[in-house]
């Protein structure tokens, strides 16, 4: 008996009839938010997962084995649950300070830091740009005093540190080591990751610095400093989180990353290095959407992409290296200013959705993060959420649970499908590199970003408190901490401070040893910036030189 | 021809994220108006030197990272100085209801926060444009 | 400033202009780019008011017509050669010319997104322009707009077209010397040379020479610039990393020997005098357009029998045109009394 006979015969008989007595609704909800089509009711596929071993074997296999479709571990959060790790910025490096080490008093050994955009993009907070912007997205960084506050107390070899910075990566991870030694810790003790992704800034979260060929350069040289002097440091954490943030689609933000990873790969393998040498240290970074078939299906797809791509492009063996081990955030643009409680459920979906999807580590956001720093209140609830989740739920309990759902495995082959589509395209681009110059992905992303909003006000697709259901579109949001405006001056008068009393000759000597560096395209520049943040030669001089030598990229405008 | 109606889109400061000031970009150009985008990372004085080399009606500022009040105010302060008091500032982005006032008073003649339908801007800028501008 | 232009305070408007200030600048073109009837008033002051500007012998700017396909780097290596001329101390402006939607008449324009290092420099002005439905990749009004530069003491006007395909060809008629950029790879190479592309330009520029394409984008060019003979002078073909400034020195000094060349050979006023043409048709075009509808509107579309008036339009109007005729004889004899 064949199915899709059957299948025609229901359509017939007995869907089309009701159909036609109750039209069904016509709002996106009938395509998944990336648009891809959903059937009205799935079956077993012609291919046959039900029935064909070799084709679940090849697709799904088993969880912890190629193609980990279903999972990087074997058994899942059956073993251990995944990471809860939530951060927050703070303004100044003490107030961060005491708040780290609060938490590793209680227990917590994992530590994240956010910098504010000036130090993010590499300017001293006395740069006329960041005027109104020091300490407001976390914490301001000028130079290796402003680290030395920030880890005092904390023995940096009994912790590991997440930091998210990108164009100036290298630099804060520099002044990370420099700190290091001050308190006597060998650089092979020290455990932590830099997210270290430009090619995302370029054409989602835009903290970019250099143009793009210089930035590659400036990654690989991090990469092999790692792979020599740190071998606990996770060098990259390749990030769709933000490309899907800026209004991509799953599709997109599956196939962008994964193009990111090339990219990388490929930069690392013609500095020397072999695949299998560091494709088990990169991780990556996803967002967690409400669309929860279609999410989990996402992340079911990138894990199958990701090893069929270090297989057969480049001959990866090592299971280290096959499997994709992501850290999920929930959206923030999928939150809503109007009626903030509500995102208290919303985000209840987006980490569901990560945990089906079989996420290493998950931060929830709080419901107030649409509009400002969370209070402790909120940031108390998004923990909750998680633990409500892994404690109370039962989806803990077996691994990879949506597996076999008909929908979710067509949805895994579909998104797979089309991100290969693009993978193509970019390869015929001449590479990710090229593909971002040439503005084709920056594109792509603005006119879905675009499509999707649109919809919205068109009301195709409803969003509950913003075009349907809403009482009242005020932005009110209760106790939001406010931010302080002494930050900014306290952390100009040290920032004057540090340069009155450091060796003004040794900062000049070894800034001009770090452009001579940087000038010849072969050389390593992470000595160099050691030996200045070492003198205490700030973030913006050191980021100036490289400025000097590598230019400065202007954004594409695209539309 | 009538004079066209000219806008200036700008992001100040230095977040990156530009989903929103994109999309009110080309709303606006799909309402038909000219509209001139900076890119982000603008300072006021940028903002405000293309303002008048553009010779704009209306300038739209988009900021996330919660600098808003260092910097929407700066910019109509910057505007007034160069006597170009009648080109009328608008902002939008994450923006808490307890700054509106402030920025108002200021001379930030509308603060829409996220998910305004486009409509209710292309409404603003029209009444601006005949003269019966109700402060939103 | 006023904010409002009116027929009493144009005077102003034209003194800003000519001193130089921004707002002014910025007001009239505005002006310029409407149909108000101060647009001619202002024109014709200008014209009257302006000193006879130092930089060329007949007192005009120097205007360098850029084009090339989308994408190809036109609006990066403008902002570099910007940087170049400002620091030969040339005043320069820059009119970047963007396609107006079809459907919502709208436009947005981003070109100067690639160009604002030159941020707060007094010495630049940027002005981004919508095609508003004029084919051939400028604006109904950049030629007068052009003036008004000229007129506000700018030597050298950079002027981006929209780079389409076909349609480039609308640079000839404003600018002095025609620089098309072209970038590697992506079969552009092709395409330009099918586009007739390689009939308008003085200078070819392969931006993006960091492509390893360029070489033989390079050398492709060689022999097609060889073969045109349609030039007066064979055009060059030069390299740029507009993103890394590489060749853009080279470029602005190529520009500087062609004007030179061209004016020694009377190109340049040739194409000065084929341009004024072209903008004075353009014009009276436009007026005869308003004419004709403005008849159709009068006589109807067809006659009742269904049939296209074409003998009676076409006697109608050379009859208008022969009163127009002689009436300005009648003013050149009198100007001859
Ligand atoms: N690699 C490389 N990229 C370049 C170069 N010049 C420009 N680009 C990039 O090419 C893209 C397009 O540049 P634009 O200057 O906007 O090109 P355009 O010709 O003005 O484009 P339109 O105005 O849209 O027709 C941008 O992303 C630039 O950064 C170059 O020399 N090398
Ligand atoms: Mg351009």
């Amino acid at each position: 008996m064949s199915l899709q006979k059957e299948r025609l015969r229901w359509q017939r008989e007995v869907a089309d009839p009701a159909v036609s007595r109750h039209k069904e609704r016509k709002d996106g909800a009938l395509t998944t938010s990336s648009g891809l089509p959903l059937e009205r009711v799935s079956i077993p596929d012609d291919a046959g997962y039900a029935t064909d071993a070799g084709v679940y074997m090849d697709r799904l296999g088993f969880p912890g084995e190629y193609p980990f479709t279903r999972g990087v571990q074997p058994t899942m959060y059956r073993g251990r649950y995944w990471t809860m790790r939530q951060y927050a910025g703070f303004g100044t490096a003490r107030e961060s300070n005491e708040r780290f080490r609060y938490l590793l008093d209680a227990g917590q050994t994992g530590l994240s830091v956010a910098f504010d955009l000036p130090t993010q993009i590499g300017y001293d907070s006395d740069h006329s740009l960041s005027y109104g912007e020091v300490g407001k997205v976390g914490v301001a960084v000028d130079s290796l005093a402003d680290m030395e506050i920030l880890f005092d107390s904390i023995p940096l070899d009994q912790v590991s540190t997440s930091m998210t910075i990108n164009a100036p990566a290298a630099i804060l991870l520099a002044m990370y080591i420099a700190v290091a030694e001050k308190q006597g810790v060998s650089r092979d003790k020290l455990r932590g990751t830099i997210q270290n992704d430009i090619l995302k800034e370029y054409v989602a979260r835009g903290t970019f610095m250099f143009p793009p060929a210089p930035s590659m350069r400036l990654i690989t040289n991090t990469f092999s400093f790692c792979t020599r002097e740190l071998p606990q440091w996770n060098s990259i954490s390749i990030s769709g989180y933000h490309i899907r943030e800026a209004g991509s689609t799953a599709v997109q933000e599956v196939a962008f990353t994964l193009a990111d990873a090339i990219a990388y790969v490929e930069a690392a393998l013609s500095t020397g290095l072999t695949v299998d040498e560091f494709a088990g240290r990169l991780s990556f970074f996803f967002s967690a959407g409400s669309d929860l078939l279609e999410e989990v299906a996402k992340f079911r797809a990138a894990r199958r992409m990701w090893a069929r791509i270090l297989k057969e492009r480049f001959g990866a063996t090592s299971p280290k290296s096959l499997a994709m081990r992501f850290h999920t955030q929930t959206t923030g643009a999928g939150l809503t200013a109007q009626q903030p409680d509500n995102n208290v459920v919303r985000v209840a979906l987006h980490a569901l959705a990560a945990v089906l999807g079989g996420t290493q580590s998950l931060h929830t956001n709080s419901r107030d993060e649409a509009l400002s720093l969370p209070t402790e209140e909120s940031v108390q609830i998004a923990l909750r959420t998680q633990q409500i989740i892994a404690l109370e739920s039962g989806v803990a309990n077996t691994v990879d649970p949506l597996a076999g759902s008909w929908v979710v495995e067509s949805l895994t082959d579909e998104i797979e499908r089309r991100a290969r589509e693009y993978l193509d395209r970019i390869d015929r681009e001449g590479g990710m590199v090229r593909a971002i110059e040439n503005g084709m992905v920056q594109q792509e992303i603005e006119d879905a970003a675009y499509r999707y909003q649109r919809e919205v006000e068109e009301k195709e697709r409803l969003i509950v408190g913003v075009n349907c259901h809403s009482n009242d579109r005020s932005v009110s949001c209760h106790d939001v901490m406010r931010h302080d405006p002494r930050v900014q001056q306290a952390q100009l008068d040290r920032l004057a401070e540090v340069k009155s009393q450091r060796d003004g000759a040794a900062v000049e000597r070894t800034l001009r040893t770090l452009r001579e560096a940087a000038t010849d395209p072969a050389a390593d520049v992470m000595d160099p910036i050691i030996e200045c943040v070492r003198q205490y030669a700030t973030l913006g001089e050191i980021s100036q030189e490289l400025r000097a030598v590598f230019g400065e990229h202007q954004q594409h405008a695209g539309m | 021809m009538s004079e066209k109606t000219r806008i200036l889109i700008a992001k100040p400061g230095l977040d990156g994220h530009d989903r929103g000031a994109k999309y009110i970009a080309r709303a606006l150009r799909d309402h038909g108006y000219e509209v001139i985008y900076t890119g982000i990372r603008q300072t006021p004085e940028s903002i405000v030197n293309i303002a008048i080399q553009e010779d704009v009606q209306f300038v739209g500022l988009s900021l996330l990272s919660g600098a808003h009040n260092e910097l929407f105010p700066r910019v109509v302060e910057l505007l007034r100085a160069e006597g170009a008091e009648d080109i009328v500032v608008f902002g939008g982005g994450i923006i808490p209801d307890y700054d509106i006032p402030g920025l108002k008073e200021a001379g930030v003649r509308a603060v829409f926060p996220p998910g305004t339908p486009i409509a209710e801007v292309v409404q603003f800028i029209e009444q601006c444009r005949t003269g019966s501008a109700q402060t939103t | 400033m006023p904010h409002r232009v009116s027929a009493d305070n144009l005077s102003d408007l034209v003194r800003g202009v000519l001193a130089g200030k921004n707002r002014a600048i910025a007001r009239a073109i505005t002006l310029v780019e409407s149909a108000s009837p101060l647009r001619d008033e202002l024109l014709e002051q200008l014209r009257e008011c302006a000193e006879p500007a130092s930089h060329r012998a007949d007192g005009g700017s120097r205007v360098i017509g850029i084009t090339g396909p989308p994408g190809a780097g036109k609006s990066t290596l403008i902002g570099e050669l910007v940087a170049v001329a400002r620091m030969a101390g040339e005043k320069v402006a820059v009119l970047a010319v963007d396609p107006s939607s079809p459907f919502s008449g709208g436009a947005l324009l981003g070109d100067r997104l690639r160009m604002d290092r030159h941020g707060l420099d007094p010495g630049v002005y940027i002005r981004s322009m919508a095609s508003r439905g004029r084919t051939g990749g400028l604006s109904p009004s950049a030629l007068e707009t052009v003036s008004v530069l000229t007129a506000a003491g700018f030597g050298t006007i950079i002027v981006e077209s929209v780079g389409v395909g076909q349609s480039e060809v609308g640079i000839l008629t404003l600018a002095d010397l025609v620089l098309v950029v072209l970038n590697p790879g992506a079969g552009d190479e092709i395409q330009a040379l099918k586009a007739g592309v390689m009939e308008i330009g003085d200078i070819y520029v392969v931006n993006k020479a960091d492509y390893p394409e360029a070489e033989s984008m390079v050398r492709t060019l060689h022999a097609a610039v060889r073969e045109s003979i349609h030039a007066v002078i064979e055009p060059r073909v030069l390299r740029t990393i507009a993103t890394a400034g590489t060749g853009v020195e080279a470029l602005h000094r190529e520009i500087g020997e062609r004007l030179e060349a061209l004016n020694e050979r009377g190109e340049l006023e040739s194409r000065r005098r084929r341009r004024i043409t072209t903008a004075l048709q353009e014009i009276a075009g436009d007026l005869f357009s308003e004419w004709v509808r403005a008849w159709i509107e009068r006589h109807g579309l067809t006659d009742p029998q269904g049939g296209v008036p074409f003998g009676k339009l076409r006697r109608e109007l050379a009859a208008a045109l022969e009163t127009i005729t002689v009436r300005e004889g009648c003013m050149d004899e009198e100007d001859a009394k």
